[in-house]
């Protein structure tokens, strides 16, 4: 403050600009120093280093996580993939090393000069692409003449491997390259063309998990584009491991069951919402899109009748038939249309209005209680339950019960069903309902559409006394250290529409189907093991067509789809299962046999216990 | 009004070491363009050439007006370009991961080049209002720190690394070329040197990491390492007298990437050697002493604070761009001024010789 302030005048200016020179010459001066460095004492190394490229990035691929089942079954992993790869600029002369490596590999040189024709524009230090997957003997051959083959490299790959063939492949899925749509689409931001994504199933509905992070490394290469140093390496991730909730034991029972059948067994944990078993059938083989399929087998897989690439369990929808009439009895009860103690009487037709609705069993079943009708399958006493009812409150009860809507699985292209009500009809048709029409749908013909899960959902919802769960595919996520990522918990995603009375009625009446001789479902029937289900068979085309025939005599595609629901035991129910066999016939014999042998498969924990550790030791 | 004397006092040198720079730039830049695989970029050889004409024309408009009048404009050079800026970042076209471009029809402009040339108008009317030999008191330097913020954070948010670090050290050139007083300077010095640590323990992880990254390329081997790598071996590879004019084989062969812009120096140390990158560095260093000498000559204040702020600037540029390719400082987007690709670094810079020149042949005026 006591200083006197001196405004800054030229002088002032001069001298810092003096100073202002000299450290910007200083700077300069460094720069010089480090050109200096660089040019003339590390010129000579530099130039060698800048001569061919030397010093490239090469990127590794990731390991692409596993998949294994709920008891750490291998079901997923990745095996070594050789691919042979030429980089042009190095592998001077070119059609001389093309002809040598021809003849190591037993590989016409057409084949081998066609991928590099069409790769010409690329910049001639990518690697080309010859042969993918070349066996350990071509390997070997190569290995050994590296010295004479300048410009060919062999990568090892990682190439997904599906252990298990066929078993569970709607639900595993399957991998593929991506292609140039996915590629812009912006959601898959790390990957680059020829790449491999999931495109169907839990490979594409985790891939966030499954996929690692690539890699890569700066490495030294010599005059013939062969590594001699690595400079730096960024490790690849690899991806994180999935454990699904499904059983191998039971799935490759369930497969085994369905053979050639066109069809689907859904399983599940009453308790908790764990699928257990989800086979489709017919399956295909997921290494098939892999390895990579000629057009000839992929059209093969797209023209068969039987629809292998379909997911059943999740994207059939057919009609429900005797097994809807769990939902019908729950309507009649819980609307007090019918009790416990309420009889009819079943002479095997049904007169409404002026036409005849008939009973499956020609002669009829007598006099029915609730009990007897479950159990035996009557369809007179429902189709005047559902009558009384009418179909908007049938639809109600239906869509309590989690019926004509998703259930939220987490796997693509999941049915929605259809419960058809009065407006729904209108709508769809512009024609009223008919009161005969509600007589079809309490028996789940006529309209009614449902997946074997949502059957299944239902039926374990029965089961565990009214809690409808989420089914669930994923049971942890874990790095590949074992560290868990994720551990899902049980999703409660509704209640049955009725009361404790009203569910021990009708689980009363089901566990007769299977443990009454005259139940339809006495087939399941293990002795020592309480079960209780549900028999139903969709008839293909009017009854009345075929009714002179005997089973047998019926053709194939006119035969009745079959179906049966179930769960054991009985109390405490341990698990609950769906079968559905398209044009299988009768559902107690078609389809009852596969829920049984399931069953018996889980139950008998000795058995089960034994196949178990018989797997894991294969491992 | 024209006087006989602008002729008399017209600073052809000045002009001739711009040419010749410029003439350099635009040899190397056709090697850059045109070796490049797969399809050479021919194209943008033949834009530079108008860019240079356009910058011309800036240059031309800068002499004629009397640097002093932007003494009287600078509050509103200030406020139209942080306009531009604030304008941008909301309508800006997005490229390479950060909206910088303004679109005019058939041309793009980078707000931010002309940002620079704002601040240093500004801080030079500020500096020479007040400037006095004791320095600049904290309490003073207040203004200028957030003239010099505004711009710097907006730019940040584009994100220009490059161009806000560039801001922030022409400003920092100029006031510590006005001095800044004793105590204030000691203050500054240990506060930061105090927060620093601070604001180190604060940061999370993956932040540290970033900047770790950024100080040190080497710790990204397959990004920004590789990149570094490449260029030092391009610059080393030339030797003593370089492979010759379009034989630049890391050139050529694309490994250097942004070859056309940051890398530039590369192409032309590879192609010319230590001879070659001497005498480029030599005709910079003129460069950078002509226009202090400019300043030097200068007899007000405004001028000569001026002067030293569009040195500040060339010299920043070719400081970090330069020491950038040879590995010596982290990767930032800086133009290497006249030889780096790019419209809005030609004309900004050319903008600034021009002021130069102004300033230059008005020295003999008094006022």
């Amino acid at each position: 403050m006591g200083k006197y302030l001196k405004t800054a005048d030229t002088d002032w200016y001069k001298q810092r600009l003096i100073r202002v020179m000299l450290c910007v010459s200083g700077a300069f001066f460094i720069l010089l120093i480090r050109l200096f460095y660089l040019q003339v004492i590390q010129g000579q190394e530099l130039r060698r280093l800048s001569e061919n490229n030397c010093i490239r990035l090469q990127s590794t691929d990731a390991y692409r996580g596993m998949i294994f089942d709920r008891n750490g079954i291998l079901l997923v992993d990745n095996r070594p993939s050789f691919d042979l790869s030429i980089i042009l600029k190095d592998a001077k002369p070119v059609d001389l090393t093309i002809e040598k490596l021809a003849k190591l590999i037993e590989v016409p040189v057409s084949e081998l000069m066609k991928k590099i024709g069409h790769n010409k524009g690329i910049s001639s230090y990518k690697p080309i692409l010859l042969k993918q997957d070349i066996g350990r003997d071509a390997l070997a051959a190569v290995e050994v003449r590296k010295f004479d083959l300048p410009g060919i490299v062999v990568d090892v790959k990682p190439r997904r491997h599906y252990i298990k063939r066929q078993s569970a492949a709607h639900l595993i899925g399957y991998l593929s390259e991506i292609n140039s749509d996915e590629l812009k689409s912006g959601k898959y931001l790390e990957c680059k063309g020829g790449d491999f994504i999931g495109k169907f199933g839990v490979e594409k509905g985790f891939e966030q998990f499954l996929k690692g992070k690539r890699g890569g490394r700066q490495v030294e290469v010599n005059v013939m584009g062969q590594v001699v140093k690595v400079l730096k390496t960024v490790d690849a991730l690899p991806g994180q491991n999935i454990y699904l909730t499904i059983d191998y034991i039971l799935q490759k029972k369930a497969e085994a069951l369905l053979e050639d059948a066109a069809g689907a067994v859904v399983a599940m944990d009453p308790e908790t919402g764990d699928i257990l078993v989800m086979a489709s059938s017919p399956s295909f083989d997921q290494n098939a899109f892999v390895d990579g399929m000629s057009y000839k087998q992929w059209e093969s897989l797209i023209s068969n009748p039987l629809r292998p690439m379909e997911n059943k369990a999740v994207q059939g929808e057919y009609p429900p038939a005797s097994t809807f009439k769990i939902v019908t009895a729950i309507a009649g009860l819980e609307e007090g249309v019918i009790d416990e103690n309420t009889t009819m009487y079943c002479p095997g037709y049904y007169k409404y209005g002026n036409r005849i609705y008939r009973c499956w069993r020609r002669g009829g079943h007598g006099s029915v209680n609730i009990f007897k009708a479950l159990s035996e399958s009557c369809d007179v006493f429902f189709y005047q339950v559902g009558q009384k009812l009418g179909i908007d409150r049938l639809a109600f009860y239906a869509k309590a019960c989690g019926l004509g809507s998703a259930t939220g699985i987490n796997l693509d292209d999941e049915a929605e069903g259809l419960i058809p009500t009065s407006a729904w009809k209108k709508r769809r048709t512009g024609i009223s309902w008919q009161g005969g029409e509600t007589l079809s749908v309490a028996i789940g013909q006529g309209y009614n559409l449902s997946t074997p899960l949502q059957m299944l959902v239902l039926t374990s919802a029965l089961a565990n006394g009214g809690t409808r769960y989420k089914p669930l595919i994923l049971k942890s996520v874990k790095t590949a250290d074992g560290d868990i990522v994720i551990q899902t918990k049980k999703q409660v995603i509704g209640m049955l529409p009725a009361s404790k009375n009203t569910l021990s009625i009708v689980k009363k009446g089901l566990r007769e189907v299977v443990n009454s001789p005259k139940g339809t479902g006495w087939i399941a029937h293990i002795k020592g093991m309480d079960i209780s289900g549900k028999t139903g068979t969709a008839q293909v085309v009017g009854r009345a067509n075929d009714s002179h025939l005997s089973e047998k005599d019926i053709p194939d595609h006119f035969k009745a789809h079959a179906w049966f629901v179930s769960y054991a035991p009985s109390v405490d129910p341990q698990i609950a299962v769906a079968v559905f066999i398209e044009h299988g016939g009768h559902g107690s014999s078609a389809a009852a046999p596969i829920a049984r042998e399931i069953i018996r498969t889980y139950l008998e924990k000795d058995e089960y216990g034994s196949q178990l550790n018989a797997e894991i030791s294969k491992q | 009004m024209f006087d006989r004397r602008f002729v008399t006092y017209f600073d052809w040198g000045l002009l001739g070491l711009t040419f010749l720079i410029g003439l350099i730039g635009l040899v190397t830049l056709y090697s850059a363009v045109t070796s490049a695989t797969p399809t050479p970029q021919k194209t943008l050889y033949f834009k530079q050439m108008i860019w240079y004409g356009v910058g011309m024309a800036g240059m031309v408009f800068c002499f004629l007006v009397n640097y002093k009048s932007l003494y009287r404009w600078a509050p509103a050079i200030y406020v139209v370009c942080i306009l531009l800026l604030i304008y941008v970042l909301i309508m800006g076209k997005y490229g390479g991961g950060a909206r910088r471009w303004l679109v005019l029809g058939p041309i793009s402009i980078q707000p931010s080049e002309l940002v620079k040339i704002a601040v240093i108008i500004t801080l030079a009317r500020y500096y020479s209002k007040f400037s006095d030999t004791r320095g600049f008191t904290l309490r003073e330097l207040f203004t200028p720190l957030i003239l010099t913020a505004i711009p710097f954070i907006l730019i940040v948010k584009q994100p220009d690394l490059g161009t806000a670090m560039v801001v922030v050290l022409i400003a920092g050139f100029m006031t510590v070329f006005v001095k800044i007083e004793r105590r204030s300077l000691l203050c500054i010095v240990s506060a930061c040197t105090i927060t620093g640590p601070l604001v180190w323990f604060l940061l999370k992880g993956y932040q540290k990491k970033r900047i770790l990254t950024f100080i040190n390329p080497d710790r990204d081997p397959l990004g920004a390492g590789y990149h570094i790598i490449q260029s030092k071996i391009a610059i080393g590879s030339g030797m003593i007298f370089g492979k010759g004019y379009l034989k630049g084989t890391q050139n050529a062969l694309s490994f250097l990437p942004e070859q056309h812009t940051d890398f530039i120096f590369s192409v032309l140390a590879e192609e010319w050697g230590f001879l070659g990158s001497v005498v480029i560095l030599f005709l910079f260093l003129m460069l950078i002493i002509w226009g202090l000498n400019i300043a030097y000559r200068c007899r007000d204040p405004f001028g000569t604070i001026l002067a030293v702020g569009i040195t500040a600037m060339m010299f920043w540029q070719i400081f970090i761009n330069v020491g950038m390719a040879m590995g010596l400082m982290p990767i930032v987007g800086v133009t290497l001024p006249f030889i780096s690709y790019g419209g809005s670094s030609i004309v900004s810079i050319m903008i600034c010789v021009g002021l130069l020149m102004s300033i230059s042949m008005r020295r003999f005026l008094f006022e």
